[in-house]
Parts: C-alpha cells; structure tokens; sequence
C-alpha cells in the first residue's frame, strides 16, 4: 500500500504568534519552526497501514529549505522518502494554492491513500484535504478518528456531534485524521541516524508542470487588513456573603450556560 | 565610530532568543543531535514529568519507562554494533541533558546501563560476551549496573576489600558494594575485586548462589532512582564471566570516564529546568507590588544562572567535540564533571531561593533537582577528586594520599 502523507513545518504552537504589519502574514522568524504536531497523528497512521499491508510511505511538503525539517522528523519515525516543494514564490500561498502544489507532488506517482492533519496549526483553514481530493479525482473521507485498512479498502470512524459513523472507504482516497486517532511513536534513535540515507527530493512548482502559481499577486486570495478582536471584559466579582452560590447559580442561569 | 550592525535592528522585530541558552549553543548542533535532543524533551516531558513527583515521594523508580527508553535507542547509545545505535559523543551528552531536565535519577539509570555496564562488556569483554548481553542491555531486556564502591572505599577504589580467588575453573568472589544504581533491579552486575593479577572485573548475574543486593533506604537525593547495597559471599562464577580486557584500576577508571563525561552533559538540564522554573516563577509571582522579576536582586541572580549555563554548555559542547575526534583527556572530562556539576548545585539554590517556600516542595522542580544534585557532586568522583586530578595535570604533583 503507498501511503502519502502530507507534512507541514509551523512555528512552535506553544509560543505566541505575531503578524507582519505590513504583509498580515505569521512571522515564521520569530519562534522555533517543528513538524506541525497535528501531522504526526498522520505519519503514524501511515506507517501503521504500510506495516500492516507492505509499501511505503512518501512524506510530502510545500514550505521553505526549513521545512526539510519536517520531513527529516517524518523519515525519523519511519517513513520512507520525502519531497519537497520549495520556491520563494510560494511564500503567502493560500490553501487552493496550495493544494494545487501538493496534488501536483502526490501525483507525480500512484498512491493508494493520501493522509493529512484536518488543519494545519498555523493557518486554521482547514479546506486543502477537500481540494486535494478534488485536484487528485478521488474521494475525501474527512475528520477521521480511526484508521484500518484489510489492504483494499480503508475502514474510517468519523466522530460526529452524536456519536460516530464508520464509512467503508475505495483506495485510492485523502483522508483527513484528528488528533488522537492514535498514538504517534517517538522517532528512536536509530531512525533519526538513518533518516539522512533517505532520498529526499527538492523541487519547484515549475518543475512540477505548474507555471502560475505562488503566494502575493498570484494568489488567489489576499488578506487587505486584520483587526484586533475587542478585549474581553473584566468577570463580575461575587463577594460571598453566606449566598454566594446562590448568586453564581444565578448569574450562570442568566447567561443561559446552566 | 560607527554602529555595529548588529546593534541596528530592534529587539522586538527579531526571534526572541532562548533565556536558557542565549548565546544559541544549540545551533552548534548538527540536525541530528538536534533531533535527538527535541525527541528525548519531548518524550520526558510527556512521559516522565507527568509522574516524576509521585515517584520522588515514594522513592520509586518508574520501571514502566525501560521499554519506551529502549524504543528510544537510549541505552548503550554511544555504542556500536551489537543492537546499539552508535551515535555521537555530542549526540549523547545531549540525550543525558534531557534526561535530567527530568530528573538525575532518570539520566543515571541510563548512564549506568549505557556508561557503567554495557560500556565495560563493549570495551573490556569477550566476543561471547558481547553477543550475550550486549542485544539484550540494548533493548531493556536485561539491566545492568558496577560494582565498584565499597562501604569503606569511594574515592580510594585501590583500597576496595572485594575479593576473587580461582578454585579450579572458577572463580570465587567475596565482598560488599556499596550506593550502587540500579542493583537491585539489575540482571548483571559489573563487579570490581582484587585479584592476585590485580584488580579484574566480572560479570556477575542476578541470581547466582551467594549474591543479593539490599535497597538502600532514607535516601534524600535521587529518591526516583534505586540505590542499593551488592552482597557477595562465596559467589562461584565460571572463568567466562571475567572480562578480559581489563586488568588494574584502568578498567574501572575508563568507565567512570564515560559516565563522567554524560553528567558533565545532564546536569545543565537539571539546571536549565530550575533556571526556566526559577524565570516563570519570578515572572508571575508579585510583591511589593510588582512581578519578583521586576527587582534587581532577582535579575542580578537569573543573570549570573543565565550565564553560568552557556558557560557550561560551551564546555560541555567542546568536551564533546574533543571525544568525538578521539581526543578527550581524564583530565578535561573531571574539568567538565566538575565545573558544571558545581554550576548547577548553585543554579539550583539560587533558583529555590527565587521560588521562596515553594522552591522547596514537590509542586515545582526545583527542590527535587536541588537535592538530586549534591549526590551527583559526590558520584563519579567527588568534587574532591577532580580538583586533585585538575591540580596532578596542572602542577605535575599528585596529592592523592
């Protein structure tokens, strides 16, 4: 079974971020850059279904020379190659952009599942499994928090409002997995030493037979201006005079939480 | 004069640079060691920290993590061949940092089963040896630990009383070792006894007739770490237990190097994390009307840990560079024992101090490193004794005795 995953290297979730005041973009400068937590719930669930049914998994990346990052802690844990789309046009893209870059990449070979995070921790937008499915002609099975596979066919639990639903899923597919659909494995010390042997490719998006693509003019979508979302107000202190439960009952009554 | 361009840009508009390590000796790393070392943090924050003080308190070991240790390539890391990673000297100083950013008793487990035990059988065993423990230390099926302090003989191992004699094709030993790591846990000791070619060494198995071990009790240092007292009486080993390689003091000695050199590397974790508990703390605690940290007497302490710690890392990072080119001396691993191990003790008093009552209990890092610490000023060489080998190698006279 060859299973990509897509991979993305994001600042460090744990700091704080801050926007370019011109460009409205995140400052990837200004905190440690690591493989985006969300996407090692993909590189396990890959490496358990190549395991499980033979083949490989190809870690695939659009982002800058750093993002070799990602991928080198992708082939640690044990996947089997990687690529990477790097461009200095590319810096700015928008998710459509970006799904186009990706599928392009992915498409380069045959592959039986596409796996991705449901969204990546920087940018939040959440729609580029959908293109990817889109772009590659195949289906997308979304939000998935279980994985297994009988080597056909992928068998996928969706959590939903109620409960959970279990799709009988076609290869080839995407699907998009949630943190905690499992547990990802530590890279051991004799994977992250074996991971510079891994071949590991660079290429552009012109190389990949895409001409007009790329962040700024060429995006699709441009952010004009952001704007401070309004302090929250100081909480309404209760001061206990022997009713004070009482007093907070009601005032959680009255914002209609309890 | 001009302005340096350095100076030109706004502190704000750059990345921020790490309190911990703010002449950015992390970026001398390669990208492997980097790795490492972001793998090693992780898996101790997550696995180990959330337990660390349950365990502190009971004076356990969390003997649930040898296996995910094992999975990491931890044990005997250093090494080659035989099921071990093989990686760098630096690699390794590195992974035994992050290990005591978790707790010493945590580093030590590791350095014992990498430094103590599988580094003697690598260095000094036979080829049947090796094969034998070597896969099985390895993957954390078979604990080991050494064997060569004795109740009235630490810094003097030239006095130890242990004993062993041959009787036919055998060999019998006798004696007493004593705060010995892991003993009680371990599968094979490493045990050190004199011997009419000298002192040799043995490889001694859990359960041969005549051999116990008995956990120390009442310790108030490396309370998650077992400490225990090796008996030997009358114990009959075959010939194929003596490890070869080794005859004399050299063998112990060359041991304590390398487990020298990983603390020289794991104390500055002890001490960033009480520097980084020391900060946060300082940050948010008020008096007088303003966060601690808004006082001189507060910076002028986190200024002085600040700079002790990149000072130890440049030195740990140097040592580690020297061994990895094949030319670290004793002298320069007890410089780098000793002068980080003595960074640290005072990182993490000055540290407790800004934590105030809090520093002293289990709530917060701080006290449990601080104590962990004198006992790492003891082991692998005393203060004392490095001082003594710094002074033989600077002056050319030996005040030992």
């Amino acid at each position: 079974m060859n299973v990509v995953v897509c991979v993305k290297l994001v600042p460090d979730p744990d700091s704080v971020g801050q926007l370019d005041a011109t460009t409205h973009r995140l400052r990837r400068d200004l905190a440690e850059p690591v493989l985006d937590p969300g996407d090692e719930f993909g590189v396990e669930a890959g490496l358990r279904l190549v395991e499980a049914h033979g083949g490989e998994v190809r870690v695939v990346s659009m982002g800058p020379e750093r993002a070799l990052d990602a991928i080198r802690k992708a082939l640690a844990m044990g996947a089997a190659r990687g690529v990477l789309v790097t461009d200095d046009g590319l810096g700015g893209s928008d998710a459509l952009t970006t799904a186009k870059v990706l599928a392009a990449a992915i498409g380069r070979e045959p592959f039986d599942v596409v796996i991705t995070a449901t969204e990546s921790t920087d940018g939040y937008t959440g729609i580029v499994p959908q293109a990817l499915a889109e772009l590659l002609g195949v289906p997308a099975v979304t939000f998935a928090s279980g994985v297994v596979s009988d080597g056909t066919a992928l068998t996928v639990t969706r959590q939903t409002e109620s409960g959970s639903e279990t799709i009988l899923a076609g290869l080839p597919c995407v699907v998009s997995v949630t943190a905690g659909v499992n547990e990802p494995r530590y890279p051991s010390l004799r994977g992250i030493m074996g991971a510079k042997s891994k071949p590991m490719d660079r290429c552009t998006p012109v190389e990949l037979g895409l001409e007009a693509v790329g962040g700024g003019a060429a995006a699709g979508q441009t952010v004009v201006s952001v704007t401070a979302a309004d302090e929250r107000r100081a909480g309404e202190v209760v001061t206990d005079d022997g009713d004070g439960a009482h007093r907070i009952v009601l005032l959680l009554a009255g914002a209609r939480v309890i | 004069m001009g302005r340096m361009a350095t100076d030109t840009a706004p502190e704000g508009s750059r990345p921020r640079l790490d309190p911990a390590d703010l002449y950015a000796v992390d970026q001398l790393l390669g990208d492997e060691e980097r790795l490492i070392q972001l793998t090693v943090r992780d898996f101790v924050r997550e696995r180990f920290l959330p337990q660390v003080a349950e365990h502190y308190a009971a004076g356990t070991f969390p003997r649930e993590l040898i296996p995910w240790l094992a999975g990491l390539g931890l044990f005997g890391m250093h090494l080659e061949g035989h099921g071990c990673a093989g990686a760098s000297a630096v690699a390794y100083g590195v992974a035994c940092e992050e290990l005591e950013a978790g707790d010493s008793g945590l580093r030590s487990f590791v350095s014992v089963q990498g430094s103590l035990a599988m580094f003697p059988i690598h260095r000094f065993g036979s080829e049947e040896q090796r094969d034998r423990w070597l896969p099985e230390m390895a993957a954390g099926r078979a604990i080991g630990c050494f064997g060569l302090t004795e109740p009235d003989a630490g810094s003097d191992p030239a006095a130890m009383r242990s004993h062993a004699r041959r009787a036919g094709g055998d060999w019998v030993l006798s004696g007493t070792k004593m705060w010995i790591t892991n003993g009680s846990l371990a599968d094979i000791a490493v045990v050190w006894a004199q011997t009419d070619e000298g002192i040799r060494g043995f490889l001694v198995e859990r359960g041969t007739p005549g051999f116990s071990a008995r956990d120390i009790e009442g310790k108030l240092s490396l309370r998650a770490s077992v400490t225990s007292e090796l008996i030997l009486e009358e114990v009959r080993v075959p010939e194929a237990s003596l490890l070869p390689g080794a005859r004399g003091l050299g063998g112990p000695l060359a041991c304590l190097d390398e487990a020298r050199y990983g603390i020289a590397w794991g104390v500055l974790g002890a001490a960033r994390a009480c520097f980084e508990a020391a900060v946060e703390y300082a940050r948010s605690r008020e008096a007088f009307g303003h966060p601690i940290a808004h006082f001189q007497l507060t910076q002028a302490k986190l200024a002085e840990m600040a700079t002790r710690l990149v000072q130890g890392r440049l030195v740990a990072h140097r040592l580690g560079t020297l061994k990895d080119a094949g030319r670290a001396r004793t002298v320069q691993v007890s410089l780098a024992k000793r002068a980080n191990t003595r960074t640290a003790v005072e990182i993490a008093r000055a540290a407790r101090t800004i934590l105030g009552a809090n520093g002293l209990t289990l709530d917060y890092p701080v006290a449990r490193h601080m104590a962990n610490l004198e006992a790492v000023l003891t082991y692998e060489g005393t203060e004392e004794v490095h001082t003594l080998i710094l002074g033989k190698a600077i002056t050319g006279e030996d005040a030992f005795g």
